[in-house]
């Protein structure tokens, strides 16, 4: 099926189309920037890729789109204008272009941050900061003879020798360069890896795949104590959809691309993942193997776990695949499960077959406003206990409501913020809820027009049944916005002193009001403790829901004037919030991973016998520590 | 004494010792009726809405736990569920408390006309109130004072009440619920009833323990309850009771609750108003049953004058800070929390140690009166000089002003008014105690009871038994100071009876004697160590001993010091070994309580007559018990399990070594050794 040609199908094509202005409408790529030539034809590929498409978002050189030392698009990011009022800018997203208010009031509010303090990061990246490489010449010498694309360039090393946890960012914009890669590859094909992949063993190189960069787990920061010469294998330019089998409704698609790029791809043809974690702009489906991602809509798509059929992977011992696709299997213990979730520490994953489903007709944002935050958990329990949750069903916590609330873009015309007002008296006054105690769900209902509608009314139903009343599209659809540029947000608050950071765990139901309440005040307490001079943005949200428990986002934030050592201040508050987290009964991780950064945790988690296996497994794959990344064990 | 102490309302003494507020002052001045209707508005909890009586009985009897508890039961016993569930509403409707404003604000208007007339002032420190005030809006609130006086049960009420801060639910005694109109009324000012012997009833620990752990996880009003379990007859505080304990802490341990404030409450009295009839219970006559006929007879006490009552608010200890390191949390993440679950033994020695804790605070933040420091001297008065010499004024006054300088350098907190002549403190002490000293020509004596009471059979006991209940009166006042000096008290006795001058030694001896006398004074477990040394660093403070390295000896003018401690603690050690000698003479090793407390009063007394025994205390029945739950702490007694009645079996050679080791004969074993029975 050629799917550019599709003229029949136009139902579905509105469909898509919808979809993609809805999702995807802030994602446009820049235009003019002629970016992913493919360097060097894969020999090994005889065939040419089944959906092809030029338009690829990320570069070899993502220096041309991207900041070196915050999150995202060199164009979009928020500014206070000449009038003191918060912007967003570029022309990606639906916020660019827009003033937000309320946001100044909320920053000065919430963290003491003004406009007086700023602490300017260094503007750019300086060179001679970075340490020279260590280059294992007879590697370079034999890769130069395959082909592969590589670089030493030292903008090229920066940006593969970090994630965006916070001690990462605020190094850099510090102007401070630790460890970094002594060379980048960018292979193009299963076999360029299987090349790069042999070559590394036979020189005794350490090797550290790079996906999309957006590791929250400290995963791609460079062992300090690797003598060997690192190389960062970036599988961005490994893109292509392979093939779809619209039989069995799977792809077959290399693992370097992008999840903003595969939902665009597999929507010409009318189809999706579904996977939609929240860095989906950036991060890429190796990279969502290797760490067991979960997607945003994971209630009808399921999570990485869920949709993957068959697994490539390249290691020191050779390639690790599975013989067919039958959609279950009972063959011992299965070896997908050894791959995802490896974090980079037994090879490199080239080639994934996914489930795709076609795109949904229909797509409905809603949002429920609850008294308390505990009537929401309750009702979202209710839901989960009914299993009809829809495709995504979130709940924000007061904090997270306000918050949200200061991101209101202006309002242009007097009518809407006049029915603004309205809503507020309703719900404030006539309902009596306290605004220092409401909370917010957001939803999003996904399928055939009618089953939503009947979706939606069943949810409702389950909502009103704990005081929880419909308050509208806009909301919901904001509250998913939010997620795209939280990150963003945090490049601000930095650049007024503030510093914060999101991580997350998964929870059993009976427990999930404790560990809110908990982290949140362990939080405040620590920073307390720790003579951070103002008090902190502590706050939660419920973001997925499964039978047995639910997976809870914590935020945190506070102004650091006055500290001299604000990143350790942060790291020592993040440490105790996640030991009260293990304390209350939660997971070490849901879906960010563990790299090196949750480690210390990993033996009380799965056991000795646990580490003892998985590190027998990386033993015998991988006995020369080549995948040397040090994460997980 | 009444206007001596209105003068200085405002009371300065330690460092850490805070402002002094008599809060009757201000009683006195305007109306009792626009008093209880005064506007009452405290800061709400934060975290949760308040919590009708209601609702709050619903959470509990639907609560997962008790589901799970009523279906276990309704097996054992072959009942149905509905039976079952119908038998726990009848136990919490017994049970619960129905905290009502008006009636605070009636509680309020009889509490003022009764404490005017009985008190010369109530004392309270207003920055322990303020901490207070912090402590309810964030974190669920236990407040734990002691227990010395029925007095102790509403006035914490009382004094909340006036200052906006949220009424308590208070953990009561089932005997109040069976007075008639009182029980209500005090149902209804926040009281929640607990049976006495619950023993092995499923059900109801079921429903208590849920309830108590809903009041705590709610945590919209504090938590009163007494840790010490009983009012102590002794006036010395009494080994924490760990059940009520266990149930609160449990909500913290599980993450119900993000923290858990404890706040040690001290009550002291100058004179408590139940002195005689605490002393007559300590010999053996039994305690009056609870009623409201009772009550209003007992309303003569009303026309005496007790002096003033000093209600010392401690500093909030905040659970989790405190069990950072001593509760692994992570124990309860593997089973459903409403599970019922036998508590850990971790949970258990935590329980006991923060109990242990509070109790020691509730020490320390008590006020000494003048009077414990006179008692406690003249208990080392020989009886007879009391009853028929008489002991000369100056005497008393001398060493007692000695005794005020030990104790302050002890760090006491003495209720001493500054700028009275001393004479003039230590006159208005005894006047307000005249029934049981008396002043006659410049000496003291023994008031003895002026009836030959029916209630002691036998005549050559007679007169003996009148001497006996003042005795036990002084003993008890004197107990008031007695935590200021029993931990030096024991280095002192362990120089004395091992003549030694090794630290190891000395502090091995000094862990043995704390065994012992495990309960009868408060030790905090696991910290044997520190309490020697800070003993030791206080003996040295008070220049009685020299300390090095390897060795503590005598100062030069120690022994002034030294045998005072080591007098103070010799009523215990004589009454002890009285006990452990008629355990090993008794001709069975069987011993049924019943019996026992009987027989060794009988000995105890004909030892007196004979004067082979110097100290009345060996009578009293709070002794009697202590050293019998001390024996079964060092395994020299078991209880037998098949026995309704309390019955043990006596290990006579364990205690002839407990009787030999304290008598210095052989040295006590290695205490590290010891399996620590005191969790």
């Amino acid at each position: 099926m050629a799917s550019n040609s599709c003229g029949g199908g136009s139902d579905r094509q509105m469909a898509a189309q919808h979809r993609l202005s809805v999702i995807a409408g802030h994602l446009q790529r820049p235009s003019g920037s002629n970016t992913a030539v493919l360097a060097v034809d894969c020999k090994g590929q005889g065939s040419k890729p089944f959906v092809s498409s030029e338009k690829r978002t990320v570069p070899r050189r993502r220096q041309e789109i991207m900041k070196w030392n915050g999150w995202g698009y060199s164009d979009s990011k928020f500014v206070y204008n000449k009038k003191g009022q918060a912007e967003f800018t570029g022309k990606r997203y639906k916020l660019s272009g827009m003033i937000i208010p309320g946001l100044k009031d909320w920053m000065e509010n919430t963290f003491g941050a003004t406009l007086q303090h700023k602490a300017a990061a260094t503007p750019a990246l300086n060179s001679s900061a970075v340490p020279p490489p260590t280059l294992n010449e007879a590697f370079v010498e034999e890769l130069k003879s395959t082909g592969v694309p590589f670089s030493a360039d030292a903008e090229d090393r920066v940006f593969r020798a970090h994630g965006h946890c916070l001690h990462e960012i605020f190094a850099l914009r510090e102007g401070k360069i630790g460890r970094v890669p002594d060379m980048v590859v960018w292979p193009n094909c299963h076999s360029d890896v299987v090349k790069i992949v042999e070559l590394a063993c036979k020189h005794n190189v350490c090797l550290i795949p790079y996906g999309g960069g957006t590791s929250v787990s400290s995963a791609l920061e460079c062992p300090p104590e690797e003598t060997r010469s690192i190389i960062s294998l970036d599988t961005s330019q490994m893109n292509r959809i392979l093939w779809i089998d619209e039989k069995n409704l799977t792809a077959h698609i290399e693992a370097g691309i992008i999840g903003q790029d595969l939902e665009n791809l597999l929507n010409e043809s009318g189809y999706c993942t579904g996977h939609e974690p929240d860095s989906m702009e950036f991060s890429s489906l190796g990279g969502w193997v290797a760490t067991r991602a979960s997607g945003m809509k994971k209630n009808i798509y399921g999570n990485i776990e869920d949709l993957v059929i068959r697994i490539k992977m390249v290691t020191p011992q050779g390639v690790i695949e599975k013989s067919c696709q039958g959609p279950r299997m009972s063959t011992g213990p299965d070896i997908h499960h050894f791959i995802m979730g490896s974090e980079g520490t037994l090879g490199v994953i080239t080639e994934v077959t996914m489930k795709i489903r076609p795109v949904p007709e229909y797509q409905k944002y809603g949002s429920v406003v609850f008294p308390n935050f505990e009537q929401g958990v309750a009702c979202l329990r209710e839901v989960a206990r009914q299993r009809c949750a829809p495709a995504s069903i979130r709940l924000m916590d007061n904090e997270q409501f306000k918050f949200g609330h200061a991101l209101k873009p202006q309002v242009s015309s007097i009518f809407t913020s006049f029915l603004d007002g309205l809503k507020k008296f309703y719900i404030t006054k006539f309902k009596g809820f306290d605004p220092n105690r409401l909370c917010v769900a957001t939803l999003l209902f996904e399928g055939n027009r009618e089953k939503v509608l009947q979706h939606e009314k069943q949810v409702y139903d389950i909502a009103a049944k704990f005081g929880g009343l419909a308050a509208g599209e806009d909301n919901g659809q904001r509250g998913y916005m939010l997620t795209f540029v939280i990150a963003y947000l945090r490049d601000l608050g930095m650049d007024y002193f503030v510093i914060g950071e999101s991580f997350e765990t998964s929870v059993p139901w009976d427990r999930v009001l404790d560990i809110c309440r908990n982290v949140k005040a362990r939080i405040i307490h620590e920073c307390k403790d720790k003579g951070v001079q103002f008090p902190p943005l502590s706050t939660c949200r419920v973001t997925q829901t499964y039978d047995a428990g639910a997976c809870v986002y914590f935020y945190f934030a506070f102004n650091y004037r006055g500290l001299s050592d604000p990143v350790h201040v942060y790291e020592q508050v993040e440490h105790a919030a996640r030991e009260e987290i293990l304390a209350n009964g939660g997971s070490l991780s849901h879906h960010h991973g563990v790299g090196k950064l949750r480690k210390e945790w990993m033996r009380e988690t799965v056991s000795s016998v646990g580490m003892g296996m998985l590190q027998s497994v990386k033993d015998y794959v991988d006995p020369n520590n080549i995948f040397g990344s040090r994460n997980l064990l | 004494m009444t206007n001596m102490h209105r003068d200085f309302t405002k009371v300065g003494l330690n460092d850490d010792e805070e402002e002094l507020l008599d809060i009757l002052e201000e009683r006195r001045r305007s109306s009792d009726l626009s008093f209880a209707f005064r506007t009452f508005s405290p800061q709400p909890y934060k975290a949760a809405p308040p919590c009708s009586t209601v609702e709050l009985n619903r959470v509990v009897s639907e609560s997962q736990f008790l589901r799970y508890v009523t279906k276990e039961v309704a097996v054992e016993k072959q009942l149905s569920v509905e039976e079952v569930q119908q038998e726990a509403r009848g136990i919490l409707g017994e049970m619960s408390q129905n905290l009502q404003l008006g009636f605070i604000r009636l509680m309020a208007y009889i509490f003022n006309k009764v404490f005017k007339r009985l008190y010369s002032a109530i004392f309270v420190n207003m920055e322990g109130l303020n901490r207070l005030h912090h402590a309810t809006q964030e974190n669920p609130v236990i407040l734990m004072p002691n227990h010395r006086s029925y007095m102790d049960f509403l006035v914490i009420s009382y004094i909340l009440f006036i200052h906006d801060i949220p009424i308590p639910v208070i953990a009561a005694g089932i005997p109040l619920a069976g007075m008639k109109i009182v029980g209500e009324i005090l149902r209804r000012s926040g009281a929640f009833f607990i049976r006495r012997a619950i023993g092995s009833d499923k059900l109801y620990w079921a429903v208590l323990s849920e309830y108590v752990r809903t009041l705590v996880r709610k945590g919209f009003a504090p938590l009163e309850f007494f840790v010490e379990g009983f009012r102590s007859r002794t006036l010395k505080s009494l080994s924490p009771k760990l059940g009520m304990m266990h149930m609160v802490l449990e909500p913290f341990f599980k993450g119900e609750v993000f923290d858990i404030t404890l706040l040690p409450i001290s009550i002291s009295y100058d004179r408590v108003l139940e002195e005689s009839l605490l002393a007559h219970e300590l010999l053996g006559v039994p305690k009056p049953k609870e009623s409201t006929m009772g009550l209003l007879k007992a309303s003569r006490v009303l026309s005496e004058k007790y002096g003033s009552m000093h209600v010392n608010f401690g500093r909030p200890l905040s659970v989790r800070q405190l069990c950072e390191g001593r509760i692994n949390r992570y124990q309860y993440n593997l089973t459903p929390r409403d599970l019922p679950e036998k508590s850990t033994a971790e949970a258990q020695a935590c329980a006991s140690w923060l109990a242990h804790l509070v109790v020691r605070k509730q020490e320390e933040g008590s006020q000494i009166s003048p009077w414990s420091l006179m008692c406690g001297l003249l208990l080392q008065v020989p009886t007879r000089v009391l009853t028929e010499e008489g002991l000369p004024w100056h005497q008393l006054t001398e060493k007692t002003l000695w005794l005020r300088k030990l104790a302050l350098d002890f760090g006491a907190r003495l209720n001493w008014p500054d700028g009275v002549p001393d004479s003039d403190v230590m006159s208005s002490s005894a006047e307000l105690h005249r029934s049981i000293v008396q002043r006659k020509a410049g000496c003291v004596f023994l008031v003895q009871e002026d009836e030959p009471s029916r209630k002691y059979p036998g005549s050559p006991e007679e007169g003996m038994m009148r001497t006996a209940a003042a005795a036990l009166m002084l003993a008890s006042y004197r107990n008031q100071c007695l935590h200021v000096f029993v931990r030096p008290a024991l280095v002192a006795t362990a120089i004395h009876i091992t003549k030694c001058t090794q630290r190891d030694e000395l502090f091995a001896f000094f862990s043995f004697l704390q065994d012992v006398f495990s309960h009868e004074f408060i030790f905090i477990p696991g910290e044997s160590l520190q309490d020697f040394e800070e003993a030791c660093s206080l003996l040295k403070k008070c220049g009685a001993v020299h300390i090095s390295q390897q060795e503590v000896t005598v100062a030069q003018g120690g022994m002034e010091v030294l045998s005072f401690l080591q007098e103070l603690l010799k009523p215990f050690i004589d009454s002890y070994q009285l006990v452990f000698g008629y355990l090993c003479e008794a001709e069975s090793v069987i011993l049924k309580e019943k019996e026992f407390l009987p027989a060794v009063r009988g000995l105890a007394a004909k030892l007196l007559l004979s004067a082979e025994l110097h100290t009345y205390e060996a009578l009293s029945s709070d002794l009697q018990k202590n050293v019998l739950s001390a024996l079964r702490r060092l395994e020299a007694l078991t209880k037998l399990s098949s026995s309704v009645s309390n019955e043990f079996k006596v290990n006579k050679s364990a205690v002839k070594r407990i009787t030999d080791m304290l008598s210095g004969k052989i040295p006590p074993w290695n205490t590290q050794a010891l399996p620590d029975a005191r969790l």
